[in-house]
């Protein structure tokens, strides 16, 4: 049976579901018992998808001396 | 598998690119150029410098266009190009980063050591989160800014993998391929790194 500790050490892949299926089995029976690692899980989650909004939009190419190169390898 | 070989899509700019279509590589750099550049970020110091090693990137994409084996997909290889680039300009300026997990300065279970017993169940369990979205999470106080900063604080190697499959959204194997790490390398990198986020994140939201 895995402690909440070892629920933590495996959190990532379980919501990557990375992790081999009798593993991932036993996380789940642990996550049914215990709202602390339910929770911890939870917030992992929402953290990763969270970096996603960190992401830079697309900044339009404005950079003349990559496009003179680029025509230079075209003529 | 996708990630691995170039995609009809992949063949279709390649093509374009080739043939000297501007507005080709005007979607290509626009497409790629944050993300190369908050790649770079990560084996150089400064913004200066990231911004020449992506520059540099690119001319080496025009330059090696041409001989582009097509095993990888477009996406991998300028990644690749700029991880070389970087690393070598990282290098030239002292900066080295070791990619195996096993080296990482700060190895396993450190984070969170003194929230379990001995038994390994919680003494300080998590704090609850009321937010169920990232969106919810965004609207608090300076989230984001802490989240940057939390990211910005990692060692190199858990900055880099965590930068490109969460932050950019890209997929595991093509990270591996990308940073030349194992699989295993690459899991307990991002491992270790959320696990620094969340924990910045909670103690950010415990004081806001």
């Amino acid at each position: 049976m895995l402690n909440c500790r070892e629920i933590t050490e495996r959190a990532s892949d379980f919501i990557d579901a990375t992790l081999p299926w009798h593993v991932r089995l036993e996380v789940r029976l642990h996550l049914m018992m215990c709202r602390f690692c339910r929770e911890y899980v939870r917030q992992m989650a929402l953290v990763a998808r969270t970096l996603r909004h960190l992401r830079r939009p697309d900044v339009p190419l404005a950079n003349q001396e990559l496009l003179a190169r680029f025509r230079a390898e075209h003529q | 598998m996708r990630s691995e070989t170039g995609t009809a899509t992949d063949e279709a700019v390649i093509e374009r690119l080739l043939a000297g279509d501007e507005a080709a590589f005007c979607t290509l750099v626009t497409a790629h150029h944050a993300s190369l550049l908050r790649l770079a970020l990560t084996f150089v110091s400064d913004h200066g410098a990231a911004e020449e090693v992506v520059q540099d990137t690119w001319l080496g994409v025009l330059k090696g266009l041409k001989a582009f084996e097509r095993r990888a997909s477009l996406k991998t290889w300028i990644f690749r190009i700029l991880v070389n680039r970087a690393r070598t300009r990282g290098a030239r300026d002292g900066r080295t980063l070791n990619f195996s997990a096993l080296q990482d300065p700060e190895g396993d279970g450190t984070d969170l050591i003194d929230r379990f017993s001995a038994e390994g169940r919680w003494a300080q369990p998590p704090s609850l989160w009321q937010e169920q979205d990232p969106e919810d999470l965004l609207l608090r106080a300076e989230t984001a800014d802490c989240l940057e900063d939390a990211i910005a604080r990692l060692p190199a190697s858990q900055r880099a993998v965590v930068t490109l499959r969460d932050v950019e959204g890209i997929e595991a194997q093509e990270v591996c391929n990308i940073l030349e790490i194992s699989e295993t390398n690459q899991r307990v990198l991002l491992h270790r790194a959320r696990t620094k986020v969340r924990l910045t994140l909670e103690k950010h939201l415990k004081r806001s």
